[in-house]
């Protein structure tokens, strides 16, 4: 990177004479810009190259493929002992259901919080500030040992089980996600429900027909998020999950690179298809999840 | 129930057909999830564990049933699932790091105890005699060189004295002094016992011999041996004894405990106090590479921040410029790696620097003539992962900062241009400290998130390369959550779940104080309580 920066400077283009100092300006400014976007974008350019390559290596790889061919994303559907279709459909499992269960949870107590007033209630607020001060994925160790205690029993949710997962990374992101639902509920005004409570609802009709098609924007935010850290996720997934067929895409595709030997076409094929998803979401969604980003600390 | 709304249903009123289905459905759900998770914990050891289940079962059950408690159904979901899975982990975790729970020390000190006491040694040989009724059921006569005699009912697996004067005794035979039949059960020739050996040896018959405890064993057709009990457990001193040889082994830190210091193994997990943060202070072999971790932990997360944000920051003043072309375009461009997943780009990076065959030493070969190692070297190792963490990184933060950066009133700027201030000064005395105050509540954020970022260490150089003469798995890239990983799960040096724990609950606290004081930079907690 250093030398390409290098490289790319020596050839820039000096302006001719004296031209005012905002034409210098821009012209800086666009060589920074197409600097920055070699940084970014050359590794993604090196991935694609690789899975349209017949080599399947890194060995004399150039940017530039000379012939094209589909065989390192075929492979990904044939190989016995990398049985990629299996892992991506672990993660999709594992990072839907726990967006599914986060977004269901948080909006019920987000309810709680925002429209019911009881007793224990800002105790409760503080009790998650508190609980977010210690990440659980911190106590994997802890979470090895209980889930290991839970495998002869019910092994859906033990050791080297998807269930387990589930429910490690939703008991994580409640915290958090209540936080930023019950804020986002408390932007909209109470009369709304109170009105449809005189008038006979209950506090599930109101939360149901009133309340809830209202937050799906927030509902939405959360909801992709979560998946995206549950699917991202590598630390529990690689203490928890012990066979091959159980992995997350995460842990499976570290065996393209490390064990064997290295094969760089079929991992650059699986890692724009593992990539392509959240890519998708991102950019469909990038107004709505920055906003839900900067939630994060910048505003309140 | 309802305080802010007169004339809402539920104190009175019938309940609503969606209102008691959607109680019965919650409770059930809920019940069936406690009851799953309460009988896995039981019967896997952590009794204390499902105990508290089962009173926030009750809790919850409660607040089903009663009006007044109406709130805590709608919260009582996620607070089962953030008892289990956040609240319990965490305790558990200061529990683990006061005992000495690893290889070596897995069994609890019941199932130990368990295991010695089962544990015989071979004492007395006797000669046995065989008698079998006619429904194959056999009874053994027991003779040892002293004279002394017993009877065995293989049936029942137990022994006793013989009397001699027991009336299911027939006739003697003179030839061996031995009944010829017991009760139906007749004597069988030595040279018909043959066929019944594998059977009869493979029965433990258990009774008292001499006082203590005993267990006969057939090992071949001339021969019983007696097995005593080697060790005999004595709960009100707290010590095992060794029947054997009268040496009694005292329970000491995980240990049983000879009076010489030999100890016996297994040993067991026992709570030993705060033994093993004294061990990470002072044991030179562990203290020597926790103190260069915790140094680079440190420096990994601050300077992948500073370097993200110094390239994020470029980048978004670039492209804070009326005046560029595209800046859309370029914006979504430049966010791609931030849009892919953590775990994709690393592999990647680490294929790009490969040493022999990456692009990254390619063109390094070809302009300057160097091919880095760049996983076998520490500092190149380090080199790399902050390169590849600020290729994760800048993104975010060209994002934040391109928000702060439009947020900035140009009002501000004009003011300054009437001072005549140059750009620079305007960015350094302007920008950049609204920008920081702005930001620093995210900056502080990645750094707590970088400061556990075991995805990068791990995939990049799995703390590699190592650190010489460390008696702990530590490598030179290890920062503290990666250490704690390898010394709970990496192989080859064995298990030390609770020295892991006892670093986790180091990372804890750290990464506790950092998040309150964001939370004290923004406000946040105290607007919205």
């Amino acid at each position: 990177m250093v030398q390409l920066t290098r490289s790319l400077t020596g050839t820039r283009r000096r302006p001719m004479g004296m031209r005012n100092q905002r034409r210098i300006g821009l012209a800086v400014k666009l060589v920074v810009m197409f600097l920055g976007l070699i940084f970014a974008l050359l590794p993604v350019a090196y991935v694609i190259s690789a899975s349209l390559n017949p080599a399947n290596t890194l060995v004399g790889l150039g940017l530039i493929p000379r012939d094209i061919t589909f065989d390192n994303f075929a492979r990904l559907f044939t190989s016995p002992l990398q049985p990629w279709p299996r892992w991506i459909l672990n993660s999709f499992i594992v990072a839907g259901t726990t967006a599914i269960i986060v977004t269901s949870l948080t909006a019920l107590a987000a309810y709680a919080f925002s429209r019911l007033r009881f007793r224990f209630r800002r105790l409760g607020m503080i009790a998650l500030v508190i609980v977010q001060l210690f990440p659980n994925m911190l106590a994997f160790v802890a979470l090895f040992l209980l889930l290991d205690a839970l495998k002869d029993v019910v092994p859906a949710i033990g050791l080297n089980s998807l269930g387990g997962l589930i429910l490690i990374y939703s008991g994580g992101a409640l915290g958090f996600n209540t936080w930023l639902m019950k804020g986002y509920f408390d932007t909209l005004p109470v009369d709304l429900d109170e009105s449809a409570m005189v008038d006979g609802a209950t506090h599930v009709q109101a939360f149901w027909y009133i309340i809830l098609p209202l937050v799906r924007p927030i509902l939405a935010v959360i909801g992709i998020l979560t998946f995206i850290s549950a699917y991202a996720d590598f630390l529990i997934a690689r203490v928890m999950l012990s066979s091959t067929e159980n992995y997350t895409l995460a842990v499976g595709m570290t065996l393209f690179v490390r064990e064997y030997q290295l094969e760089w076409g079929t991992f650059a094929a699986a890692a724009l298809v593992g990539a392509a998803p959240v890519l998708l979401v991102f950019l469909i969604f990038q107004r709505q999840l920055v906003g839900g980003l900067a939630q994060g600390g910048v505003k309140g | 129930m309802t305080t802010r709304t007169q004339g809402a249903p539920g104190t009175g009123a019938p309940l609503s057909v969606s209102a008691i289905l959607f109680r019965i459905v919650g409770l059930a759900v809920i019940d069936a999830v406690a009851l799953v998770f309460g009988i896995g914990l039981w019967y896997g050891g952590l009794g204390l564990a499902a105990v508290v289940l089962a009173a926030m079962t009750v809790v919850i059950n409660v607040a089903f049933l009663s009006d007044r408690l109406m709130p805590v159904r709608w919260i009582s979901p996620g607070l089962l699932l953030l008892t289990i899975m956040v609240v319990y982990p965490l305790l558990y975790t200061v529990y683990i790091a006061l005992t000495n729970y690893g290889q070596g020390h897995i069994l609890s000190k019941d199932q130990v105890i368990a295991r010695f006491e089962d544990e015989t040694y071979s004492g007395k040989s006797y000669s046995w005699v065989a008698y079998r009724s006619d429904g194959g059921e056999f009874l053994i006569w027991l003779s040892d060189p002293e004279g002394g005699e017993f009877l065995g009912d293989v049936q029942a697996r137990t022994i006793a004295p013989v009397e001699r004067a027991d009336p299911r005794f027939g006739a003697i035979d003179p030839a061996d002094n031995l009944p010829v039949a017991i009760d139906g059960f007749q004597k069988v020739p030595r040279l018909q016992t043959f066929q019944y050996l594998t059977r009869l040896a493979a029965e433990r018959l258990q009774g008292e011999i001499d006082g203590a405890p005993a267990e006969i064993r057939i090992e071949n057709l001339n021969t019983a041996s007696l097995g005593q009990q080697k060790y005999t457990y004595d709960p009100a001193r707290d010590v095992l004894v060794d029947n054997e040889t009268g040496t009694e082994y005292v329970s000491r830190e995980g240990f049983f405990t000879a009076p010489d210091g030999r100890t016996l193994t297994p040993g067991f997990a026992a709570f030993i106090g705060p033994a093993n943060f004294v061990r990470v202070l002072t044991d030179p072999g562990i203290q020597g590479p926790f103190v260069g971790v915790f140094i680079w932990t440190f420096s990994f997360a601050a300077l992948t921040v500073l370097l993200a944000f110094a390239v994020g920051l470029g980048l978004a003043l670039v492209l804070n410029d009326k005046q560029l072309p595209a800046k859309g375009l370029f914006r979504t461009l430049m966010i791609v790696p931030y849009t892919i997943p953590g775990f994709i780009g690393i592999l990647t990076w680490v294929g790009l620097l490969n040493p022999l065959y990456g692009p990254v030493n390619g063109i390094l070969e070809s302009a300057l003539g160097i091919e880095p190692r760049w996983f076998q070297d520490g500092t190149l190792a380090k080199v790399a992962l902050l390169l590849i963490n600020t290729w994760l990184g800048f993104p975010y933060m060209l994002l934040v900062s391109l928000g702060a950066l439009q947020s900035i009133p140009s009002e501000i700027y004009e003011a300054a241009n009437i001072d005549g201030a140059s750009p620079f000064q305007r960015f350094r005395t302007i920008t950049f400290p609204l920008l920081l105050v702005a930001l620093a509540p995210l900056l502080i954020g990645a750094f707590a998130f970088n400061f556990n970022n075991f995805t990068v260490i791990d995939l990049a150089t799995e703390g590699g390369p190592p650190v010489p003469g460390s008696q702990t798995p530590a490598g030179q890239t290890d920062i503290l959550i990666s250490y704690a990983y390898r010394l709970a799960f990496a192989g080859g040096r064995g298990q030390d779940y609770a020295l892991a724990a006892a670093i986790s609950i180091v990372i804890f606290l750290i990464v506790a104080a950092i998040t309150l004081v964001n939370f004290r930079l923004s406000r946040r907690v105290e607007q919205m309580v």
